[in-house]
């Protein structure tokens, strides 16, 4: 099947500056299918996973317009040509007023 | 994006590394600290609560931990003064899968003892600490202190529950101490195996039990190399002085306006010369009186007096975190200090007289300053 993937701005240094990654491979979840994209890409791993595996809590993943989260996290089922867009949540910058 | 500068420093030059939340800087300046030329900024938009300076075995290694909002943290070294970085591909400190943890932060960097060049050490949010044996290449979680008892009931401080302070004691080759916000001070004799409590005589003014056993929120602990068993702790609330290596703690507070603050930093030739920044309380987490002054003791804590030459007296509602106070390695001392407000100030004169390096910096969260080593390698 045919995966395509959208990598957003701050990620590109690991991707050699493609915001567009195409591959061809079998993939029946999101978490296969982002297998194949460490694949390709290794340092894309650790910036959108923690070290246990799930997705960074301020990172959304799309597949086609829908957030994984409502739709069964890593394990969402893929099937056909499915498009993929990591994008940080809007909710970025600094949380203010942390002095210990 | 914003321009970089670079700074090229030379053997027995001083150097500033200076953590913000929205990237680090570096300051170099020839010994006399006179004149001060600014590199960075590097890792824009990223915090960087941890910096470190390692001259080890020859070395002229610098150390960050920038941290991503989304994408999260990463150490990183420079071996030419920031012009390159390593590239932070992998995730260099990883909490093991059954510990179910996930790193948030990077509290602290701190090289290990001089006759260990490969040794390294990392305090991190979720409260824990990290070691390697290999310069920093592979980091491994110490699991004496992850699997202490209190661990699980540890609280966060205001900050987060993190693990903010690492001290290795120079003469006892297994013995360190770390602090943790909320939990208190912990100290291991066996290389980390085994860890217990060494905040004796510290008070949790803040729980209804003052002395617990544990759950104290110590901002910072500091200790002079050549009098390892002397430590000086500020706490949320109180300021103290151990000399038995942390067994008991005595409140040193007296003469100055308040004993609540966070950073502290200790003379590098004078083990009875500590400096602190008084804030007012904990509800106002700023300098009193809107006077920034920097507390001064040459007497091991016995007295305490301000130093305000050079420093703004009038309308100065500044804030100095627990990290944004560092001495360097000169015998004639030089302070330094940045603020919340983004100004950064130097004394070169152990304190006595102050000048602004920068104003207009992100809130200044790391100040970590270093004498550049000599090339045969000896650390100052």
């Amino acid at each position: 099947m045919k995966l395509t993937f959208r990598i957003p701005g701050p990620l590109l240094s690991f991707t050699g500056g493609r915001t567009v990654v195409d591959a061809e491979a079998e993939a029946s979840t999101v978490a296969e299918a982002l297998d194949q994209l460490w694949r390709l890409y290794p340092g894309l791993r650790d910036r959108v996973l923690t070290e246990q595996g799930q997705v960074r809590p301020h990172v959304n993943v799309f597949v086609g317009p829908d957030s994984i989260r409502d739709t069964g996290g890593l394990s969402t089922p893929l099937e056909g040509r499915v498009e993929i867009a990591i994008i940080p949540a809007v909710s970025g910058g600094v949380a203010p007023g942390r002095d210990g | 994006m914003a321009d970089v500068r670079h700074v090229s420093p030379k053997d027995g030059d001083a150097l500033l590394m200076v953590g913000t939340m929205k990237g680090a800087f570096l300051f170099r300046s020839r010994a006399s600290r006179a004149r001060w030329e600014r590199g960075g900024v590097y890792f824009p938009g990223n915090p960087v609560y941890a910096m470190a300076y390692d001259g080890r075995a020859g070395r002229h290694r610098l150390w960050a931990a920038p941290e991503s909002f989304h994408f999260g943290s990463v150490m990183r070294s420079s071996d030419d003064f920031g012009k390159t970085w390593t590239s932070g591909e992998t995730a260099n400190l990883r909490f093991p899968e059954d510990s179910g943890a996930s790193l948030k932060r990077v509290w602290q960097i701190a090289p290990g003892r001089a006759e260990e060049p490969e040794v390294l050490y990392a305090g991190v949010e979720p409260a824990a600490l990290f070691e390697s044996r290999d310069g920093g290449k592979k980091w491994s979680l110490v699991r004496g202190l992850w699997e202490h008892p209190h661990r699980p009931q540890w609280q966060p401080g205001g900050g987060g529950q993190c693990l903010h302070t690492v001290l290795v004691d120079p003469t006892r080759r297994e013995r360190i101490h770390v602090a943790v916000s909320a939990a208190g001070v912990y100290r291991t004799d066996d290389g980390g195996r085994s860890w217990r409590t060494a905040h004796k005589g510290v008070r949790a003014q803040f729980l209804p039990d003052k002395h617990p056993e544990f759950g104290q929120c110590v901002h910072k602990i500091v200790r002079h190399p050549s009098r390892p068993d002397r430590l000086y702790l500020q706490n949320h609330w109180g300021l103290y002085r151990s000399d038995d290596a942390g067994e008991s703690w005595k409140d040193v507070a007296s003469g100055v306006p308040s004993d609540f603050g966070f950073g502290m930093a200790v003379h590098p030739y004078d083990p009875e010369t500590v400096y602190i920044v008084p804030l007012e309380s904990d509800e106002f987490r700023c300098t009193p009186e809107g006077r920034l002054r920097v507390y001064r003791t040459r007497d091991a804590g016995k007295s305490w007096q301000p130093m305000t030459r050079g420093l703004p007296q009038k309308d100065a509602l500044e804030t100095v975190l627990r990290d944004a106070l560092a001495t360097d390695g000169f015998e004639k001392a030089g302070v330094y200090f940045g603020t919340r407000s983004g100004k950064l100030f130097a004394s070169r004169d152990s304190g006595t007289s102050w000048a602004q390096l920068a104003d207009g910096l992100p809130p200044v969260v790391c100040v970590k300053a270093a004498v550049v080593a000599k090339a045969r390698g000896k650390g100052h």
